[in-house]
């Protein structure tokens, strides 16, 4: 059985997991300090698991912790004798914990990936950002998410964080007029956590992809009209459903092409499906769900038990047309090499060719080589196999390709 | 918060520009100024001088170094500024944008250090 202070701790770990975001977004969007939200917020948790064990858990934990975490805000913002403008924020903080009911913490996680997204914040820290405040991990875990050294990873964020304090970064909902371009920076930063954690084999990352479906949800339920957050969801929740299916029984990677479309799960490609059409219906279309639909287009083959390559080809020229992406390239390559063959995917990839970007890109080579050998370019795409695999970071992906490599060369 | 809007602009851009066109230039400070002062929104704003005028100074080893020249040799040179007063970051880009400065050169936006 729990003591009590076990109990205490529990409750506490488990108010953190699901208000995190919700309280550094109150106390941060009025104080626009995150740092100090962050760390009356660390206080106000360990306060909480001295007080609780010996008089209990009170009735509301987030009210309490809540209460708690602005008073230490206020007084942080006192001792460090902060200009006038921060103690009014202060004030009014004081004010509204005062007048509120201890049931309606506003929820402003939305208008906080905002502030993380800025413009103003450097691209590459924007989704370490949003997993640190919205979520509440600390650097060192987003550092191994991301491959980058814990101690930069750390500074990134400090830097971040004084940014948006010193810049004075809003934090609200952007004007109709900046909302889409906006809103496509958050969405973007929730994709980046989502692709750390689809390529990654080890577990603690591919956590990640979990954590992505979840603010993906949680951005289309704050924003229920934005087609393009269904369609971020609906891209997310598609490849999650081939999640069961990347992975044979000895732990080897199992390309789309060969997956077994019995393991797929159903639940969530229906899911998937329902946030696509919610978002065809908003007339309004966009690069996520334009990638939403050629997984839907992949995801059909569990029903027609053949891939539409032309339905996918139109969706990469549709999709190369809005972004000019050089990624997107490599995808529309290998839909026209199922369509008319490989010497024609080769020459779309040979136009990319020259990308600088491409040069350490697996994706890239892996497509490359594949292409190369059923051109009967034997030795060109044995070199192409192994930029690819020299690139890949994923141990069951390096053996799969090192797999076909052999299984080229010698038929 | 005052954010200060540091205006970079290519002086030899400008020696190449017309009378006409030049008129042009000045009118749109001047609406963009005004616009500023309606919203209640500007502190201060000045032109400077031309790069070839400015002087930078140094204490190195307690030696006074003057030399001739401003501190940065880049392609756009400092040309001005507007000391505004904006509640966030997103409002003095608004400010910023409407600059006729950064469709010529580029407006840097500084918040400034209240004491």
């Amino acid at each position: 059985m729990a003591t009590r202070d076990e109990l205490a701790r529990q409750t506490a770990e488990a108010v953190a997991r699901r208000s995190y975001g919700k309280l550094v977004a109150y106390l941060a969007a009025r104080t626009r300090d995150v740092s100090a939200a962050e760390e009356a917020l660390a206080d106000a948790f360990a306060s909480a698991l001295t007080a609780w064990p010996g008089k209990g858990v009170p009735d509301n934990p987030e009210a309490w912790l809540m209460t708690a975490a602005a008073r230490r805000s206020i007084d942080a913002a006192r001792r460090r004798k902060r200009g006038a403008e921060i103690l009014a924020h202060h004030a009014l903080l004081a004010d509204e914990m005062a007048s509120d009911k201890p049931h309606d913490i506003p929820d402003e996680r939305l208008a906080l990936m905002f502030a993380c997204a800025h413009p103003a914040i450097d691209a590459s820290v924007r989704a370490p950002l949003i997993l640190q405040t919205v979520l509440g991990f600390d650097a060192a875990t987003i550092a191994s998410a991301f491959l980058v050294a814990p101690a930069s990873m750390s500074q990134r964020l400090v830097r971040a964080k004084g940014k948006i304090r010193g810049a004075g970064i809003p934090f609200r909902m952007p004007g109709r007029d900046e909302l889409a371009a906006r809103l496509d920076a958050v969405l973007d930063a929730i994709y980046a956590v989502y692709a750390e954690g689809w390529n990654a084999g080890d577990a603690p990352r591919r956590n990640l992809a979990g954590e992505a479906s979840w603010l993906g949800r949680l951005v289309v339920s704050l924003l229920p009209g934005a087609p393009e957050a269904l369609g971020l969801l609906a891209l997310i929740l598609h490849c999650e459903a081939r999640r069961p299916a990347r992975r044979d029984a000895a732990g080897g990677f199992v390309p789309l092409s060969e997956q077994d479309t019995a393991l797929w799960d159903v639940a969530r490609i229906a899911e998937a499906e329902n946030a696509l059409t919610r978002a065809g219906a908003m007339d309004s279309i966009g690069r996520f769900q334009l990638e939403a639909a050629v997984q839907s287009a992949h995801n059909a083959r569990r029903l027609t038990g053949r891939t539409d390559w032309p339905a996918i080809l139109s969706l990469y020229d549709a999709l190369f047309g809005l972004t000019a992406s050089p990624i997107i390239a490599i995808n529309r390559a290998v839909a026209l090499a199922e369509v008319t063959g490989p010497q024609a995917g080769l020459a779309a990839l040979d136009a990319q060719a020259d990308d600088p970007r491409l040069a350490q890109h697996q994706p890239y080579w892996a497509a490359r080589a594949d292409l190369l050998a059923r051109c009967g370019r034997t030795a060109e795409a044995d070199a192409a196999y192994g930029q690819a695999v020299g690139l890949e970071t994923d141990a069951a992906v390096r053996g799969f390709l090192l797999a076909r490599r052999a299984r080229r060369a010698g038929g | 918060m005052q954010y200060m809007l540091l205006i970079y602009t290519s002086e030899a851009a400008l020696a190449k520009t017309s009378q006409q066109e030049m008129g042009q230039v000045m009118a749109a400070y001047g609406a963009y100024t005004e616009a500023l002062k309606k919203a209640g929104a500007l502190v201060s704003a000045d032109r400077l001088k031309s790069v070839s005028t400015a002087t930078t100074v140094r204490v190195a080893d307690g030696k006074t170094q003057v030399l001739n020249g401003p501190y940065a040799e880049i392609k756009e040179e400092l040309g001005g500024y507007y000391l505004i007063e904006a509640p966030d970051l997103d409002a003095a880009i608004g400010w910023a944008a409407r600059c006729p400065a950064s469709a010529q050169g580029a407006v840097e936006v500084r918040p400034v250090w209240t004491m």
